[in-house]
């Protein structure tokens, strides 16, 4: 059944978030509010010093005078850091060489009794570098783009059928360039890690999406058994990306602490979001699609360049939706990249996804305008029953109801299809629409589970809660497994002593978690109905384990279910221990037979003043198949954030690198802008609610990602049909649409 | 953050008495200040709080108004007589920042806050004029999208001279169409600035930001007679619906009599070194008929002689639609 914000919550589901009260009362602490189990005191304060030239190396730091300063501990430069003896990790800057690759990369560390010691005796330090000419122009040197290397291996993109000869038979061409900006993750909470000692044993507290993922890193990096590493995190407040990996502060908190033999805590600024911890990159996108007169697609050409670090490759798929969102006759899709003096690109939400279809879905709409042909019906024409980049099935596909029921609840039917003809005093009002489309991934994942004597029940996995309603999901699959009320099971996570989880990115912690849950929960109940029938006490003595099952904190003969006992009196009377299961889950063995998938559709609403051309997103309507959704509250405050963002993507986001020095100049929440209460209005997600079992077991797709996906088109299409200027540079400010 | 030391104060003498310190600032609502020390941009050696120090008071009728150096911005917004009298400062004032910004935000602060330049805020940048005097100006062929089209110096990024940068405050531009008053007072007694002189263009010396000198304190800034009570419109055009500087602003008043322009107010924000007010475009509405293409004739006049740079050339046009747009609503009575 179809859900939205006025569903009421379906049975089994937690109504509240389960760690909605520990947030809202401050007792959630989060990585950088630890002060146990090491002595409060003993805490020590790092503060991260960055470079601010753009390329070349480190000639010498004197740190004299720094050292001498109040409550400095020590200075840690590349002229005195410990030398690791593992592989150098080339994409992080952890003090192994004097070299400078970007503008605000970490290069000496201050350690300090406290924070505003630290960050005073960080301007004390005599900085001496030789510059190097850097690579900043990235526009001017879209010519050098050169193929991505993964694995030291040259992606070549992909090309299907013969596009020339296809292009022949259109009868209506767009070719245009659209550009998205770099942009940065900025989470409310920041990178932030606690890094402390006992004896060769490593612990951290840290910031992340990916404990296990931390915890190999520092292994393989430091050089140590992966059991001497512990890692920590039961909350993370946001991510989107830039914590999914151990970026240099971690390994920097880890190496202080091993030299001052205390625990060392690095919160970084706000302002060092802005480089150290990864980026969107920035994308030009030529896309030219042609079509014959009556709408049918017959060549999608798609050539993305983006901008990478000198350090390493990072690519960002902007390509990737044209491959696979329509039918084509033939398809090319290409991405490149021009190397940049700056810090390391990363995932960040629907890396590829995002970006493309906010590409993408321009060009679909001015298709349409110059087809006379209604946006929505366009899509339609061209809908790809089978996956057309990998000519196999979706495992599950459910767009063209998505298409019918957004439009409906949006009221598409009212659009002017010609632009610039519908306003309101000083306002032009004009509707758009895109398409939301992202991949259903899912891996490997163990969980543990506990019935308690006490009719509770324990669930544990380690894998991370984001802000996304991991802890809340985890206790409605243990309790549904197991036949108890959620609010009596106790989730942990966040502790890479628990059971290993995969990233929580790419939207597949809930199709990955879940069911390794499911498998531990009901070989617990198996157990238990196992203790019962060896139980000469038990009214289910000698019973069959198959006969039997649990509801409501009892076990029971499913053919009789007064014949039976609550799980308490059977664990009582049985020494009062809990019993215990280990479950695992993998993706299914057939997984390379079908494309698993997400889709959605968007339609928004947007004022734009004639004078002033500030656009107000009035309203905006997402409906999306994203298999079985697991808890109402969660999910649909997900897929409504993901379209605050690509509100955000549309209008506000960029980060802007100064064209001399290289260094963001916009890095702080005054200058780089996110949407804001003013520019949010009403926003509708529902959600089709189809299970694809052939997908998991329990049916559900992951949902993180999907909602920035579209929205940013969504809103640029409107934009166009409220005023008629076609914006193909995001984000789209008052400027550009002045001057379009 | 450099290490500084802190001294409270109770009245106005005792802190012209404490500002004769080296180095001394005095704290309003801090809001300006202490992110710069935090990133050490401003390095005072002592700040003298003087939120206790009285002249939190605001006295307004229609015959004008005295506005206590310390009244937060958000208790002058909200001032009734304000909101009645002066709706232009009201509205200019709630357009700026956010609420908890105007809850600790003072008059006097404001006046006095320093540019939102990129390469003023981050030390990292060795080019600043303003802050490092002499070091030359990073915003010439940096990104210019935020700065001044108007009144600015740009002898080249590595002139001592060149400054391009805008003064960010939104109540600054509607004191500038009031025609305000500032207060002050120093270690030689009492004097008074017209707002027009209060702040500076760059010219040679772009470290000053206005004419108040070390060691004064803003104690007032006072009102004439309103005459724009009626009509007026503060329009501020920004990147996002709220909480963003202005790109461009405009304070527009207007004294009606009919359908004729008796007097008119006209400053613009975002677009100089100071609150750009234009007697020009004043003089051209005065006596005129109430319409579009008066409005459009006041709006070349104010931004004549505009010098745009590499990213704000949008700036001139769109100065140019606002203050038509600003006039229009004015025209029209404030409950447009
Ligand atoms: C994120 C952010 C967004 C903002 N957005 C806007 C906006 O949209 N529009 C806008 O207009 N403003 C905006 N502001 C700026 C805000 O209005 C100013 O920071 C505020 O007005 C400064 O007042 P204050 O009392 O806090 O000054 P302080 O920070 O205390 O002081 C600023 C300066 O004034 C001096 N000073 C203070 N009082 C006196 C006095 N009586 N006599 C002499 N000198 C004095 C201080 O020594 C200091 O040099 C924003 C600020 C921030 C941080
Ligand atoms: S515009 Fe002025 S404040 Fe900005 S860098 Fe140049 S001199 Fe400094």
């Amino acid at each position: 059944m179809m859900q939205n914000q006025t569903s009421p919550t379906p049975k089994g589901q937690l109504e509240h978030r389960y760690d909605g009260i520990a947030k809202v009362t401050g007792k959630a602490k989060y990585a950088a509010e630890f002060t146990e189990p090491f002595p409060k005191k003993d805490l020590v304060y790092a503060y991260i010093v960055q470079s601010t030239i753009p390329s070349g190396s480190l000639a010498s730091i004197d740190q004299k005078e720094a050292e001498r300063a109040f409550g400095v501990i020590a200075v840690l430069t590349p002229f005195n850091a410990p030398q690791l003896t593992s592989a150098k990790p080339h994409n992080l800057s952890i003090l192994q060489d004097a070299d400078v690759h970007y503008n605000g990369q970490p290069i000496a560390v201050v350690l300090a009794t406290s924070l505003p010691f630290a960050r005073h005796a960080a301007r004390l330090l005599k900085i001496q570098y030789n510059s190097q000419p850097a690579k900043l122009n990235f526009m001017g040197r879209l010519a050098e783009a050169r193929l991505p290397k993964q694995g030291g291996k040259e992606q070549p993109g992909t090309q299907r059928g013969d596009l020339a000869s296809s292009m022949t038979k259109a009868t209506v061409t767009v070719d245009e360039t659209y550009i998205t900006p770099i942009q940065n993750h900025n989470p409310m909470e920041p990178h932030a890690t606690i890094a402390w000692w006992e004896g060769e044993k490593l612990n951290v507290y840290d910031a992340t999406q990916y404990i296990s993922g931390v915890k190999m890193s520092l292994s393989r990096i430091l050089n140590l058994p992966l059991e001497n590493v512990r890692v920590q995190c039961p909350y993370t407040g946001g991510g989107f990306g830039c914590k999914g990996t151990a970026w240099s502060h971690v390994v920097l908190a880890a190496m202080a602490a091993k030299i001052v033999q205390k625990p060392v805590k690095i919160v970084l600024e706000r302002d060092q979001m802005f480089g150290p911890v990864g980026a969107r990159p920035t994308t030009v996108n030529k896309i030219k699609i042609g079509a014959d007169a009556g709408g049918r697609i017959v060549g999608i050409q798609h050539d993305a360049i983006m901008h990478t670090s000198v350090m390493d490759d990072f690519v960002e798929r902007s390509a990737g939706p044209s491959r696979m969102l329509y039918n084509s006759e033939a398809n090319s899709a290409t991405e490149k990249m021009v190397d940049m003096n700056l810090g390391m690109g990363t995932y960040m939400r629907a890396p590829g996804e995002a970006t493309g279809t906010a590409v993408l879905e321009i060009a679909m709409d001015e298709l349409a305008h110059k087809l006379n042909m209604d946006p929505v019906q366009l899509r339609l024409v061209n809908y790809a029953e089978t996956d057309p980049s990998r000519d196999r099935p979706f495992s599950s596909k459910h767009l063209r109801e998505c298409y019918t029921q957004a439009a409906d609840r949006f009221g598409w039917s009212k659009r002017n299809s010609q632009p610039r003809q519908n306003s309101e005093g000083h306002k032009l009002i004009g509707y758009g629409m895109a398409t939301a489309t992202y991949p259903a991934n899912r891996s490997a994942a163990t969980a543990v589970v506990r019935i308690l004597p006490n009719g509770h029940a324990f669930v544990g996995c380690g894998t991370q809660d984001i802000g996304t309603g991991m802890y809340t999901i985890m206790a409605q699959t243990a309790a549904a497994a197991l036949g108890l009320d959620p609010t009596l099971v106790e989730a942990r996570l966040g502790d890479s002593t628990l059971p290993k989880a995969p990233v929580s990115g790419g939207s597949q912690s809930t199709a990955s978690v879940l069911p390794a849950i499911d498998v531990a929960a009901k070989q617990a109940k198996l157990k238990l109905s196992q203790l019962a029938i060896q139980d000469s006490r038990s009214p289910l003595y000698n019973a069959k384990d198959t006969d039997l099952d649990t509801k409501d904190g009892r076990v029971f003969l499913r053919s009789n279910p007064s014949t039976g006992e609550s799980f308490t009196a059977l664990l009582t009377r049985n020494g009062s221990q809990s019993i215990e299961a280990e479950g695992s889950a993998q993706p299914a063995a057939d997984k390379a037979s079908m494309t698993t998938q997400s889709f959605g559709a968007v339609f928004a609403e947007v004022a734009v003043d004639k004078d002033t051309h500030m656009v107000q997103v009035r309203r905006v309507v997402g409906t999306y198949d994203i298999g079985t959704l697991m808890n109402n509250k969660t999910g649909l405050n997900q897929l409504m954030g993901g379209i605050v963002w690509g509100v955000g993507f549309a209008l506000h986001e960029e980060t802007v690198i100064d064209p001399v020095y290289g260094r963001t100049v916009n890095e702080s929440f005054a200058d780089y802008h996110v949407p804001v209460n003013a520019d949010i209005g009403d926003i509708d997600v529902s959600v089709l609610n189809i299970p694809d079992t052939k997908f998991n077991p329990l049916g559900s797709r992951g949902i993180g990602e999907i909602g920035i996906t579209g929205a940013a088109a969504a809103v640029a299409n409107a934009i166009y049909n409220a005023t008629g200027k076609r914006v193909r540079h995001y984000p789209i400010t008052p400027d550009k649409i002045m001057q379009a | 953050m450099n290490p500084f030391a802190y001294q409270r104060v109770e009245a106005p003498d005792a802190a012209l008495h404490a500002i004769a310190a080296q180095n001394a600032k005095f704290l309003g609502g801090g809001t300006n200040l202490v992110d710069l020390m935090k990133d050490g941009v401003e390095t005072p050696s002592m700040l003298i709080d003087i939120n206790h120090i009285g002249l939190n008071k605001v006295l307004a009728n229609a015959n004008g108004a005295t506005i206590g150096a310390l009244v937060r911005n958000s208790d002058l917004a909200n001032d009734p007589n304000i909101i009645t009298h002066y709706p232009l400062l009201s509205h200019a004032l709630l357009s700026g920042a956010s609420p908890q910004l105007r809850n600790m935000a003072t008059t006097g602060g404001n006046l006095m806050q320093r540019t939102r330049c990129f390469y003023f805020m981050d030390t990292a940048f060795p080019a600043c004029n303003k802050r490092v005097p002499g070091s030359g100006c990073a915003a010439i062929n940096g990104f210019n999208r935020i700065h001044a089209i108007l009144g600015q110096t740009d002898e080249g990024a590595t002139s001592a001279h060149t400054c391009i940068a805008t003064n960010p405050s939104d109540m600054n531009v509607a004191l500038s169409a009031l025609d305000a008053t500032v207060e002050i007072q120093g270690p030689k007694g009492k004097r008074t600035l017209p707002f027009s002189e209060f702040h500076r263009l760059p010219g040679k010396t772009p470290e000053l930001d206005t004419n108040l000198h070390s060691g004064e304190l803003i104690v007032a800034v006072t009102l004439p007679p309103s005459k724009f009570a009626k009509n007026s419109w503060y329009l501020k055009v920004r990147d996002r619906q709220s909480y963003a500087f202005a790109l461009v602003s405009v304070a527009a008043g207007l004294e009606m009599d009919g359908d004729t322009i008796k007097s008119a107010g006209l400053a613009l924000g975002g677009v100089a070194h100071k609150p750009w007010r234009s007697l020009e475009a004043e003089h051209a509405l005065t006596g005129k008929p109430a319409t579009t293409e008066t409005f459009q004739r006041a709006a070349e006049l104010a931004v004549a002689g505009a010098k745009p740079h590499e990213h704000n050339a949008f700036k001139v046009e769109l100065a140019k639609q606002s203050i038509v747009r600003a006039l229009t609503q004015a025209s029209k009575g404030v409950e447009a």
